[in-house]
């Protein structure tokens, strides 16, 4: 899923310091998982802000709402009525929701209380750790299952690289190294020799480096 | 594959070969490269540019070069997968060997959040291995990265990597190493070694797969000023080790340069004799001058010399 950590609140107060009237969107999808733009999150940081513009004399009037996903337009639709009379919307959504929200609603202000951060999972209550590197290319057969391209803070995908000791990565010892843990799995599955063949570089056309990329399935498209 | 590289030739003649590291500097003037490279240049067969070390921006590798090449010394570029895509990487190298360069180590290069600029876009779009093969492939098949035909003029480089027998997995290192190997590397320059005993161990598994006699192994060494700085180097450098003796001596001494000096020359002559090795690559970090006397007290001068 999609893990996001909220802004610090004065950077969101800066956002929205000439409004009177905001309102605050919450998503139920991914930030909800990650505990940083819920509905619960959205409550507490609506209340935050309105003490915060309260002891500067200069009070703010706020409206609450949870959509099911910011991500698809139908949820979107909701808030039409919501965003009429307020002066901006801020969004807990990811960075797609915040488009989203921007797109549908043009005249209107729009900004993210949320940094989007990686595509991830949890390893642990309350830690979430970079799993997938969204190239448009999987390679993690090549690499017992676990992903150069992201966890490699090189990149590489014949590693690993001088800098890896005592398993961990050479820029943080709280890193660890993505090849040592590639090499112990083959290892495991008896499968070192792949390793030794040379990997040819990466088509990067199916990541980011291609322009923006779009999904289409036509068997579930109407009209 | 002959090139127009001295390097190689004294290699492939059997010489064991002296090379030395220049880093360039932190501004826009060459006076010191230059003063180093005219120090150096008859104690050591090539000189190796850095490509902004620990990502710290510094005058250009190719840049420097053409200094060096100018003062009558080899140099050889390093070139690093960190700030350049395929695109920039062959458009350098292309440049590099206009200007005469002639031999190139390719590296993937220190993690920018190590250098002065940590909040860069790194590249990596290549990795070392990939860059080794590519332009293996761009001198003997002449093709660009690409697979497009190079029409006339490819780049004929003499073709280097590094090895770090001190990083882990330690039982990959040598698997690794034949790789690089395999991908086209012709010369290998290793970390700087002060695990004797573990570059021992190193070099016997590459006798063993015989891939000293496809490659040519040059030893890194390192010359150290101080106990501390062997101190910084065993506990914040990753992929080194630094075993306690070497602290506890430099620590002891009276002249701790003097000493460093020492271990070096004994580090040579203890590596001379170690079967595989063809060469040792002196990285004396900021301290080139010493160079010269650790050559000639190694028993290493005059170089000799090659059509």
């Amino acid at each position: 899923m999609i893990i996001a950590q909220q802004k610090p609140i004065k950077d969101i107060a800066a956002m929205i310091a000439d409004c009177k009237k905001v309102l605050l969107v919450g998503c139920a999808g991914c930030v909800t998982v990650c505990l940083s733009g819920g509905e619960k999150e959205t409550e507490v940081l609506a209340s935050s802000l309105r003490i915060m513009r309260r002891l500067q004399g200069n009070p703010l009037e706020t409206v609450t709402y949870t959509a099911t996903r910011q991500c698809d337009p139908e949820y979107i639709e909701a808030l039409e009525n919501l965003v009429k009379d307020v002066d901006a919307v801020v969004s807990l959504a990811c960075g797609v929701g915040v488009q989203y929200i921007a797109e549908r609603f043009h005249d209107k202000w729009v900004v993210p209380a949320q940094n989007t951060m990686f595509v991830g999972g949890s390893t642990a209550h309350g830690v979430w750790e970079e799993r997938c590197g969204l190239c448009g290319d999987c390679i993690l057969h090549r690499t017992g299952g676990i992903c150069p391209i992201i966890r490699c803070s090189k990149s590489i995908l014949n590693g690993p690289c001088g800098g890896s000791q005592y398993g961990k990565c050479e820029i943080s010892k709280d890193v660890d190294c993505a090849w040592q843990l590639i090499y112990d799995r083959m290892k495991v599955l008896g499968k070192l020799d792949k390793l030794l063949e040379i990997q040819p570089p990466k088509d990067w056309s199916k990541s980011r480096d291609g322009g923006p990329r779009k999904a289409i399935r036509e068997d579930v498209m109407i009209g | 594959m002959k090139t127009e590289s001295k390097l190689q030739k004294l290699l492939d003649s059997g010489h064991f070969a002296v090379t030395a590291e220049i880093g360039p500097p932190k501004h826009a003037s060459a006076h010191g490269i230059r003063h180093h490279a005219h120090m150096l240049k008859d104690y050591v067969d090539a000189t190796n540019i850095t490509d902004c070390q620990t990502a710290i921006v510094r005058l250009s590798s190719i840049a420097s070069a053409v200094h060096i090449l100018d003062c009558g010394l080899e140099p050889i570029v390093q070139m690093t997968c960190r700030d350049r895509n395929r695109i920039a990487i062959q458009s350098d190298l292309l440049g590099a060997y206009s200007l005469g360069v002639r031999n190139l180590l390719c590296l993937s290069g220190d993690h920018q959040k190590f250098g002065n600029e940590p909040s860069a876009k790194n590249v990596y779009d290549i990795d070392s291995i990939q860059l080794i093969y590519l332009m293996r492939r761009m001198r003997d098949e002449k093709l660009f990265f690409s697979g497009e035909p190079i029409k006339e003029h490819e780049p004929r480089f003499f073709i280097g990597a590094v090895a770090n027998p001190f990083a882990d997995p330690f039982e990959f290192r040598v698997a690794r190493l034949e790789k690089k190997v395999e991908a086209g590397a012709e010369f290998i320059q290793t970390q700087c070694i002060f695990d004797m005993e573990r570059f021992e161990r190193f070099m016997e598994m590459v006798r063993e797969r015989g891939i000293h006699e496809r490659v040519h192994i040059l030893a890194g060494v390192t010359p150290l000023k101080s106990w501390r700085a062997a101190k910084y180097l065993q506990t914040s450098v990753s992929g080194m080790i630094v075993p306690d003796d070497v602290v506890e001596r430099l620590k002891k001494a009276e002249d701790p340069k003097r000493e460093g000096i020492e271990i070096c020359i004994e580090q040579i002559k203890h590596i001379r004799n170690i079967p595989g090795v063809h060469g040792v690559h002196i990285m004396a970090i900021a301290w080139e001058e010493v160079v010269p006397e650790i050559v000639e007290r190694s028993g290493l001068f005059p170089r000799p010399k090659v059509e």
